[in-house]
């Protein structure tokens, strides 16, 4: 360093150039509207997953409902139509393949196809790239959902809530929980080793979250060590959530705890949008995990 | 730290002066090392390359081309060595040193359900002044496909939509790996032009290739790369040094094949017409050949090498 002869350092970076001076760098606020523009044509025009992500909760909803229709659900307590009861678990389950399932298997596949690589070398902070996915998200989110609620109060005859303080708490429980999906669903995209495998890691998880968070299967039927474990994972709450939505105020008493938990609800939720969030900042990568 | 001197020949003086001055260095490399795990697979390489000029890197699949360009561009972290793109560090640049870089990667698939026009257009977006998107388009000669989903695009037009998203950000230095492949003859010549033209608009451009024809062509300097070093630098003329280029006499005498290496082939041809012609005054299999580049880098990249 100490060298006479070392080359002069060079100076911090002038802007030298008349052509950088014409323009600043874009805002995060306008680049993610520019992503979400992408993200949704490309998203519209690739029909499988479209098809895929709308109809997935429809048809579990009919299939469910057609099958155990006849049996209603509750004890002795409150009984209502299967579709009904099934429907607030749908919903959960709509928010989390939007979210989640949605966005870490399309992160790690443009970490594998070149889209990540090129948007690498642009200007393009990761803010602005994963503020389009959110975009992105809450749009298909509300989408998914609005279609799902439509499809189960004209064809299989659910009941609204007509009470405005429902719809609150479905307001809050919705975008808390796709908030919380989409953050884990960037944190945990960095998780598959290649785009190939991404759907092989990320849909077991889905899988099993579904079958012991009350999706499947009424939630005070399983095991208790099923409901413990399921206690930790932000599904079992959306669905609670929604289930304090969609049934009637008596089911109240069929939940574990005998009543709908909303703050434990929103805890949770924020919890793991914080892990999310952290975990998520701290490992987004550009490149594949074995890469260099 | 201290500066490397990489065995080069006929190396033009070092770029000098301010960074982003006319002349001054776009890329300065100096002793840069990387590692995968025991292979170093960038081991002591230096590299100049002066702004406005094409320099194309050269060398075999493995000799640490593709690592070195992936360094400049921010992609991968080094191991040691001095580094400066554009007047920065690549490893601490931030956003606005990635606005004043192009990058035509190897192999994208990305991007197959847009548009031509959307994909260059949301592009130009990232950054604060782009080129005109339709212009950079019709730059490339994708005018007529400018409504075309990327996924319908032949790979040559799928190559040229690369080098529009590489360029619509107006680079001040643009990076092209092994650009060409899989191009018919005419398109490449079609590409050619394109980056002939990049440069008179005061684009520095670092190519790499594999094709020598390419290198030839389009590049002001070459830069020989093996085992992760630069071996040899120099104009596509004058690479290798003088000695490489001395041409070749063979001919045959009496049943036995005799080949010469000579700066004064014309003196040989005419010694050898007044000792060994036949009758007939020829001399049998008489050649006189001038080294191509390719012969040149061929020498460069096999001497001496383990294989």
């Amino acid at each position: 360093m100490s060298a006479a002869t070392a080359p002069v350092p060079t100076p911090a970076p002038a802007r030298a150039r008349p052509s950088s001076a014409g323009g600043h760098l874009p805002g995060v606020a306008r680049l993610a509207l520019v992503r979400a523009g992408v993200e949704l044509r490309q998203f519209w025009r690739e029909r499988d997953a479209v098809v895929f992500v709308f109809a997935y909760p429809i048809v579990m909803l009919a299939i469910f409902s057609t099958v155990f229709g006849a049996e209603d659900q509750g004890t002795d307590v409150a009984q209502i139509g299967y579709a009904q009861y099934f429907l607030p678990g749908m919903v959960a389950t709509g928010v989390m393949l939007t979210s989640f399932q949605q966005l870490a298997v399309s992160i790690a596949v443009e970490r594998d196809d070149g889209t990540l690589r090129r948007l690498r070398a642009t200007p393009l902070p990761a803010s602005g790239y994963v503020g389009g996915k959110v975009l992105l998200t809450l749009a298909t989110a509300v989408a998914q959902t609005a279609l799902l609620l439509a499809v189960a109060a004209l064809a299989f005859d659910v009941p609204m809530p007509s009470d405005a303080a429902d719809w609150v708490t479905f307001a809050w429980v919705f975008v808390l929980g796709t908030a919380t999906g989409t953050v884990c669903g960037v944190a945990f995209s960095s998780l598959p080793r290649s785009g190939r495998s991404a759907s092989a890691v990320v849909t077991p998880v889905v899988l099993v979250l579904q079958f012991i968070s009350g999706v499947f299967f009424a939630f005070f039927a399983l095991p208790s060590w099923m409901q413990t474990v399921a206690s930790v994972f932000p599904l079992k709450w959306i669905a609670q959530g929604m289930r304090s939505v969609f049934l009637p105020e008596e089911m109240a008493a069929l939940e574990t705890s005998g009543s709908w938990q909303l703050p434990a609800t929103a805890g949770v939720l924020v919890a793991w949008l914080i892990v999310g969030l952290v975990v998520g900042v701290r490992t987004f990568r550009w490149r594949r995990r074995d890469d260099g | 730290m201290t500066p490397t001197t990489t065995p080069t020949t006929s190396r033009p003086a070092p770029p000098s002066g301010p960074p982003g001055s006319p002349g001054g260095p776009a890329v300065r490399v100096r002793g840069l090392v990387k590692r995968y795990g025991a292979k170093r697979a960038v081991d002591g390489l230096d590299l100049d390359l002066a702004t406005g000029e094409i320099v194309a890197v050269l060398g075999p699949n493995g000799a640490g081309k593709t690592t070195t360009v992936e360094i400049l561009e921010g992609f991968r972290a080094r191991d040691a060595g001095e580094v400066r793109v554009l007047g920065e560090d690549p490893a601490r640049a931030g956003r606005a040193w990635r606005a004043r870089l192009g990058v035509v990667a190897q192999d994208s698939h990305d991007q197959a359900e847009l548009t031509v026009a959307e994909s260059v257009r949301s592009t130009a977006r990232y950054y604060p002044a782009p080129r005109d998107p339709d212009e950079v388009i019709a730059s490339v000669g994708l005018a007529g496909k400018a409504g075309a989903r990327v996924r319908s695009l032949s790979g040559g037009q799928r190559r040229r939509l690369d080098v529009a998203l590489g360029v619509v950000g107006g680079p001040e230095l643009l990076f092209l790996d092994e650009p060409t492949t899989g191009f018919d003859p005419q398109a490449r010549r079609t590409f050619w032009d394109l980056v002939l033209r990049l440069r008179d608009t005061g684009t520095t451009i670092l190519l790499t290739t594999h094709d020598l024809a390419e290198a030839a062509h389009l590049a002001d300097r070459v830069a020989v790369v093996r085992d992760g070093r630069v071996v040899a630098t120099g104009t596509p003329e004058t690479l290798g040094g003088p000695g490489a280029r001395t041409p070749l006499v063979t001919w045959t005498a009496d049943g036995v094949q005799h080949a010469e290496r000579t700066d004064t082939p014309t003196a040989l041809a005419a010694h050898l017409m007044a000792t060994v012609a036949g009758a007939d005054g020829e001399v049998v299999d008489l050649c006189i050949t001038r080294p191509s580049l390719e012969d040149v880098y061929l020498g460069l990249v096999t001497n001496g090498a383990d294989a």
